[in-house]
């Protein structure tokens, strides 16, 4: 009986043993030689993998600026003081790209524009999209399906099911543009920060024709244009542009707009200063 | 020829009819667990092969070789179980030197296949069916194969219910336990196949 036992012991005992020595000289094979550099700049970026970089994820970003093809500047995320760190790992001068900040240009919340369809499909705007173009009648708004909200890795973007419209957090949004990449619509555009005023509406019809789509949307009437003290503002193709060289950030055009469809932020909250 | 097709019926069964995941119901922690994107998923399951293949070899060895000859089958489970951790280690160094993103994609199902009783349960079946070392080797390439074929089926399937409406209590783990069932339920159409 005894001997049962010891012979299981053994037999065990020994194939433990064989397999152990068999996977010591695999780990010593197979070691992955950890980089030092490349640990230290991985823990400094953000890890959000949010891909604005133009490379898959922050590891590969991290690989990436520690063979020295790329510059920090290009991470939309780190804010200066981490990227001043991630330089000084790497030994190189940390230089700053300007940022940029996502803004949805529609202004056409559900109650103000008028659907082609009852859509009833995936609840996606890239699938929605597929099915004649989308169920706006409006060519260019906000779909409001959450595309953007799904791939934001910040949080950034909220799309209110009652509005039906995408609204960015610009103290969250990190100017990464994935959101900007993923709307099927372009409806996202990537802005200076600084230029605090910008129409929301990219409607190139006028008047009438606009009215019959969206409530909301820029009719082209021109009155921005015409108040502006500045001639910070020129119609092109039914849209009001703005001249940022000009523009002193008054908010007239915003207040006299009849769509109210001017954007304009009251103070620079967006700029990110440490 | 005999040889060739008993093959043939035991990659066919282990792939179809008897597929470990939809009609045996083993390995199911990684079926649910790694299932949400496709390419994980393709991972994971040529993560499985390579160790269910090795595993039935290996462990038949082990069977015939240790345990017969010392009149010891019933250390079976026990030395299993210890092949299969010694194998998904090395899996695992193979892994992360070869390939780290799938690495940090397989995460924590990478050291669970040690656990994954698909593994172990192809190699107690290749025991009590007694088959020879050729037909083991089959049958757990066999296994493997209907496991990722049922993984990445289910892997698709997913990716195309996370776009769709569904009611709020049914969403992610529900939605999955319902659409593996119905997955079972037409899987048990190969039935009498073989």
């Amino acid at each position: 009986m005894l001997s049962i036992v010891l012979i299981s012991v053994a037999v065990i005992g020994g194939l433990g043993l064989v397999f152990g020595i068999g996977l010591g000289i695999a780990s010593k094979k197979l070691a992955v030689v950890p980089d030092e550099m490349l640990g230290e700049v991985i823990e400094l970026l953000p890890g959000v993998n949010c891909g604005g970089c133009g490379y898959p994820g922050c590891n590969a970003f991290a690989k990436a600026l520690c063979q020295g093809n790329t510059s920090i500047a290009e991470c939309a995320v780190c804010v200066s003081d981490n990227a001043n760190k991630i330089a000084k790992v790497l030994g190189v001068e940390a230089t700053e790209k300007k940022r940029l900040v996502a803004r949805v240009m529609c202004v056409g919340v559900k109650e103000k524009i008028v659907d082609k369809f009852d859509y009833y499909g995936m609840q996606d705007c890239r699938a929605a999209v597929s099915l004649s173009g989308g169920a706006k009648a409006c060519p260019v708004g906000c779909l409001g399906l959450g595309t953007c909200q799904k791939v934001c890795p910040f949080d950034a973007i909220t799309v209110d099911e009652k509005e039906g419209l995408a609204r960015v957090n610009p103290d969250k949004c990190t100017g990464c543009s994935k959101c900007a990449i993923e709307c099927p619509r372009d409806t996202i555009t990537m802005m200076d920060p600084e230029n605090r005023v910008y129409n929301a509406c990219r409607l190139q019809q006028k008047g009438k024709s606009v009215k019959e789509i969206c409530k909301a949307g820029c009719i082209g009437c021109g009155i921005c244009a015409k108040v502006c003290k500045f001639d910070a503002i020129t119609m092109v193709d039914n849209l009001p542009v703005f001249d940022y060289d000009k523009c002193v950030y008054c908010g007239l055009c915003a207040k006299k707009c009849p769509q109210q469809c001017i954007a304009f932020y009251k103070k620079p909250k967006l700029i990110k200063e440490d | 020829m005999n040889g060739f097709v008993s093959i043939l019926l035991i990659l066919v069964s282990s792939i179809l009819v008897n597929n470990y995941v939809l009609s045996r119901f083993l390995g199911i922690c990684p079926f649910l667990g790694v299932s949400k994107r496709v390419e994980t998923a393709v991972g994971m399951g040529m993560a499985v092969t390579f160790v269910m293949a090795l595993a039935s070899v290996i462990t038949y060895l082990v069977h015939y070789l240790v345990l017969v000859p010392l009149k010891l089958e019933f250390l079976q489970t026990i030395a299993f179980i210890l092949v299969i951790a010694a194998l998904v280690q090395l899996v695992e160094m193979v892994i992360q030197k070869t390939s780290p993103t799938l690495y940090e994609a397989l995460g924590v199902y990478l050291p669970l296949i040690t656990t994954n009783c698909a593994v172990l349960g192809v190699a107690i079946i290749n025991i009590t069916e007694g088959y020879n070392l050729l037909e083991t080797l089959f049958s757990g390439i066999g296994a493997a194969l209907g496991f990722t074929i049922a993984i990445v089926l289910f892997a698709g399937i997913r990716e195309r219910i996370e776009l769709s409406d569904i009611p709020d209590s049914f969403k992610d783990f529900p939605i999955a336990l319902i659409t593996a069932s119905l997955m079972a339920v037409a899987f048990l159409g190969f039935s009498g196949l073989v």
